[in-house]
């Protein structure tokens, strides 16, 4: 399975998107510019934290603008694997990928820390190796992660099944419903706040986000039997 | 030339913890009459002239860009610019 | 402004308009003497900011001397963008610690944010790719609103910038007294990752090679930064001071991609950032380092205001820009690197061999100097010194123990003291994972990082106790060192070389400049027995609020080499069980410590003894330990003593606790600050391996499952709690004083 991560200006957790896939899963992967008008050779899209162009205006804002969005549109469209993290979920609301918004946290303050998550929905592309329910431990690193929807977009959500992620522990930044992750309606493109790729050696404190990367390439190997 | 100015404001329904925390300075400070505050954004926008229609150019932008209706609300003046 | 209002040669000299810029009429005379003519308003400017105190040493040079630079394992020394040591497998570390506190003392978002730019522009001028970032940070005792003030906004300005550009926060510490109140410190380091054949230099070296102009343009911000950082802060200081430079961490994370881009070109000849003094000092020490000459058309520096003058545009000090030296005629080549990151890259200028620092502007030659005359030439100065009166009445008092009448609570009181409290508040606020190497993230003894694609990690801690230097500078000179080690060591690491930021007050009084020169000594000392050179730093001067000094604080930044991440160790207790042993000697030590502060409100007597080679000593056979896998927590004892150590150890579990016995005295048992000690845990089973390496450790105790801190002491028991309730005391304090949830 070949990944792309998405490079804009201003990502910063790229590499270590990169690396989580190179060393840790050993599956392909390239870092693709956001000029780039191509993404066919990929099977996945990778969109990294960081602060693209600075967080200014609005996090997300003008990476939504760039050339590779309207490919990775046309990408999730086809119904293949997009996981935005972080930033890269702030990304994907602007470009209208995924319902509502990422407001800042509700202390007005930048937090890095590991968390709690609750694996709410297994039966996704992005969660299958997790147990329903499982809690794990995955870091965050953020300062607008306040997820933020109107109520019609909220009951959608919960009828649907799209959310896949809550705080288990405390809800560190005033989520709605404690949402930590969210899926489209057909499932293929997943974002979220917590960083599974800097969860992914149990060195550096926990591993339990490699499940996720896993379940990805799981799903396209079955669906690429030859 | 033509300045527009361009506010840029959270929605009613949307949580402003920074408008609150500002409110509650001001109240310690002793401006009790304070009911409520909200912090958005201005934006001052030069566009030389042009054939296509401003208030179709402006509305494109806030959308497109430069306000996200999920969260915010835009309203905008024009006026002469030098 | 235009050039035309700018004040004539004759002018400057009637009017003695020099000192307005910081200069005095022996430096006036001496340019006067250099140029064999007047100097004009740029000159002058050019001048001025190269001979601060900032720039130039001036003042500090003579004790800086004193510092061992040179080592086997140094392959950069003092005097580039950043030192650079080797760490093996043809890589090296390069890292430096920059104090950026008068202008966080003015503005603390923008003052601690552009600090943090400055010290990662310096590391990848270098050609490194920035790693990591620590931070020294020093405040009153957060008390009044401003003092909260500052301290809050520092540490949003730290993280604003830090983690916006990607670079993690790992480690650094932060100590609260009043004598910082209204001038805190702010120093930022950087520790870089480097490939040997990557190294550069910043030199304009090769007659005809093109001088470019790359990142942010150049706006007014900033004129005359680092003359405003030569002198005392007062009540005027908010009228005079430069316009506030805002940082742009998204540019400097674009130029530092750039930039490591374009070190990979053969095309480079030199690269320099411009920072203290801009335009000015970059391209004036390229010059000097390279023993040639540069010439610059100042119409083509990018330019973000108009009607700019040579003198704005010189001493300017806008962020995120670098100066570059590129190989005739391959300048497209580089230019397209920056296009790539939409970044500015303008030839402005050519290297010459005249040794002439030549200025254009609209057509005419607005400068012409030599450029060592501004790098090299400025004058130093062989400050007086005098051994203050308290120095004398502190040695003459005798060590006692403060007096306590419960123990507990006076842990208690010690663990909410902002110095030894949890900094969880503060670290929760930065990006300390990004990039994904951090294995030892802040709250032990020292951070760890590991070196990808080997099996190496990198050991960093910043430390300074100022009580101890103020109480006696030469001891606490080495005890600043030592300490500093001791956290590489308790983690697993072996020191390889320090950077240091020396603050202080104004070095013109003679007893200021005594415990400049009685710390230097310290210092070198400590960093001769430890082996571990100085390979750059900075000095901060003039840290005083109206006439009131800081306490002398030179904060020491120190890098170790973790030889196999197996050796990595923490702080905390691991195992229910492990046997808790104290290495090294325990005595009525008081002066300058936390109880005493807490006790008296103030400090006095004489600062805690040291004898370096003991702690050398004792730092190999800790180590040694280490790496023969025989330790499972090890920690240095530092501020509030055994005690706090003791508690500190347990604060990462909800289960374990100790159960400890003391012997003595249970005030200084407890409580003392007693150098080169260390509270190490060892599985039972390799206790005797242990003791074999360490003979004169003693067992204290043992690590329990009962989630409770008891310590017994002659008398019976001494203190009894459970560890959650000197943890809540601990971590609620920081966040209580400031009044906001972490």
């Amino acid at each position: 399975m070949k990944f792309a991560v998405l490079v804009f200006p201003g990502s910063n957790c790229d590499i270590d998107m990169y690396h989580a896939i190179k060393d840790e899963l050993g599956e392909e992967v390239e870092y693709v510019w956001h000029d780039a008008t191509d993404l066919s050779e990929f099977d996945g899209i990778l969109v990294p934290g960081g602060f693209s162009y600075g967080d200014y205006l609005r996090c997300g804002a003008m990476a939504n603008q760039s050339n590779v969005m309207a490919e990775v549109k046309k990408f999730a469209e086809a119904g293949k694997p997009v996981l935005g993290v972080c930033n890269g979920f702030q990304i994907l609301t602007e470009a209208g990928l995924l319902p509502g918004a990422l407001l800042r946290n509700k202390n007005l303050k930048f937090m890095c820390r590991t968390i709690q998550l609750k694996v709410e929905n297994n039966n996704t592309l992005f969660t299958s190796q997790y147990e329903a329910g499982e809690v794990i431990h995955i870091p965050i690193a953020h300062g607008e992660g306040n997820y933020f929807c109107d109520e019609e977009t909220l009951a959608q959500l919960k009828a649907n099944n799209q959310i896949v992620f809550t705080y288990a522990g405390d809800n560190p930044n005033g989520s709605m419903e404690d949402i930590a992750g969210i899926v489209n309606e057909r499932g293929n493109v997943l974002g979220m706040m917590p960083h599974p790729e800097r969860a992914v050696d149990a060195l550096l404190g926990s591993n339990d986000g490699l499940k996720l990367f896993k379940s990805i390439v799981k799903q396209w190997r079955e669906s690429h039997v030859s | 030339m033509k300045k527009v100015k361009i506010y840029i404001t959270l929605r009613e329904s949307v949580l402003d913890p920074q408008g609150s925390a500002v409110q509650g300075s001001l109240a310690k400070m002793g401006y009790n009459e304070v009911q409520d505050v909200r912090i958005g954004k201005y934006l001052e926008v030069v566009i030389d002239d042009t054939d296509r229609e401003l208030d179709v150019l402006v509305k494109e932008m806030c959308e497109k860009l430069l306000a996200n209706t999920v969260i915010e609300d835009y309203r905008y003046e024009v006026e002469e610019a030098n | 402004m235009s050039a035309s209002f700018e004040p004539n040669q004759e002018q400057i000299k009637e009017q003695k308009l020099y000192a307005g810029m910081g200069m005095s009429d022996e430096e006036y005379d001496m340019v006067c003497d250099i140029l064999g003519r007047l100097p004009n308003w740029t000159e002058t400017g050019l001048f001025s900011v190269m001979w601060s105190e900032h720039c130039s040493y001036k003042n500090s040079k003579p004790v800086l001397r004193k510092f061992p630079t040179k080592g086997p394992q140094v392959l950069q020394g003092p005097g580039e963008g950043a030192g650079i040591v080797d760490i093996g497998d043809e890589q090296a570390v390069v890292f430096k610690m920059e104090s950026h506190n008068h202008p966080s003392a003015i503005e603390p978002y923008q003052g601690a944010a552009t600090g943090v730019g400055g010290i990662i522009r310096d590391v990848f001028s270098m050609g490194a790719r920035p790693i990591a970032m620590l931070n020294s940070l020093r405040f009153g005792e957060l008390q009044s609103e401003r003092g909260k003030y500052l301290f809050e906004e520092v540490v949003a300005g730290i993280a604003g910038y830090g983690n916006c550009i990607g670079i993690p926060t790992v480690g650094g510490e932060i100590q609260f007294d009043p004598c910082y109140e209204g001038n805190p410190l702010v120093n930022a380091m950087c520790v870089g990752l480097i490939d040997h054949k990557d190294i550069q230099r910043g030199i304009a070296a090769g007659v005809g090679n093109t001088v470019m102009y790359v990142g942010a343009k150049t706006g007014r911000d900033g004129i005359h930064g680092a003359t405003f950082a030569s002198e005392e802060l007062s009540e005027a200081s908010e009228e005079k001071r430069p316009a506030v430079q805002v940082g742009d961490p998204f540019m400097e994370k674009l130029l530092l991609e750039a930039c490591l881009e374009v070190v990979k070109s053969d095309a480079l000849v030199g690269i320099q950032d411009m920072g203290a003094a801009g335009l000015t000092s970059s391209s004036a020490e390229m010059a000097s380092k390279a023993g040639s000459g540069v010439e610059m058309n100042l119409d083509l520096v990018p330019q973000r205001e108009t009607g700019m003058t040579a003198y704005e545009m010189m001493l300017s000090e806008s962020q995120e820009r670098m100066l570059i030296v590129v190989k005739k005629g391959r300048e497209d080549e580089i230019k397209a690197i920056f296009d790539k990151y939409g970044l500015d890259a303008v030839a402005i200028g050519r290297v010459t061999d005249d040794k002439m620092l030549r200025l254009l502007h609209k057509g005419e030659v607005v400068a012409e100097v030599p450029a060592d005359a501004l790098a090299e030439d400025a004058p130093v100065y062989h400050k007086p010194s005098k051994e203050p009166a308290y120095f004398a009445e502190f040695q003459a008092i005798e060590n006692r123990e403060p007096e306590v009448a419960d123990f507990k609570e006076t842990l208690k009181s010690l663990l909410k003291a902002p110095t030894i409290a949890s900094k969880e508040w503060v670290y929760d606020q930065y990006d300390y994972q990004v990039r994904t190497n951090t294995v030892v993230a802040p709250g032990s003894d020292a951070a760890v990082l590991r070196v990808r694609g080997t099996n190496k990690g990198l050991a960093m801690t910043t430390d300074c106790n100022s009580r101890y230097i103020y109480l006696d500078p030469e001891t606490g000179g080495k005890i600043a060192v030592a300490e500093a080690a001791r956290n590489i060591v308790a983690s697993g690491g072996k020191p390889l070389a320090i950077t240091d930021c020396l603050n202080f007050g104004n070095p013109e009084k003679p007893e200021i400049f005594w415990q400049i020169e009685k710390s230097a000594d310290g210092i070198a000392a400590a960093c001769e027995v430890l082996n571990s050179p100085v390979i750059g730093g900075n000095v901060s001067l003039y840290n005083e609020r109206s006439g009131e000094a800081v306490y002398p604080t030179p904060t020491i930044g120190m890098v170790g080499l973790v030889e196999d991440l197996a050796h990595v160790t923490t702080q905390q207790v691991k195992e229910a069980g492990d046997v808790i042993y104290v290495v090294g000697d325990t005595t009525t030590e008081f002066g300058g410590s936390e109880l005493q502060k807490l006790v008296y409100g103030k400090i006095f007597g004489k600062a805690p003894q040291i004898d370096l080679n003991v702690e050398a000593n004792r730092q190999q056979a800790i180590l040694t330990a280490i790496r023969e896998g025989l330790v499972q927590s090890a920690h240095d004892v530092s501020e509030g003593g055994l005690a706090v150590a003791l508690a500190e150890k347990t604060f990462a579990s909800d289960k374990l606790g100790i159960f400890v016995t003391l012997e003595g005295s249970a005030i200084t048992a407890l409580f003392s600050e007693s150098q080169s000690r260390f509270v190490v845990t060892v599985k039972e089973e390799k206790a005797a391996a242990f003791e074999s390496i360490i003979p004169d450790a003693k067992k204290i105790g043992i690590v329990t499952d009962d989630g409770k801190i008891t310590i017994h002491g002659d008398t019976g028991i001494l203190v009894e709690g459970t560890v959650e309730e000197f943890r809540s005391a601990w971590k609620g304090a920081i966040p209580c004083l400031v009044k906001s949830e972490a």
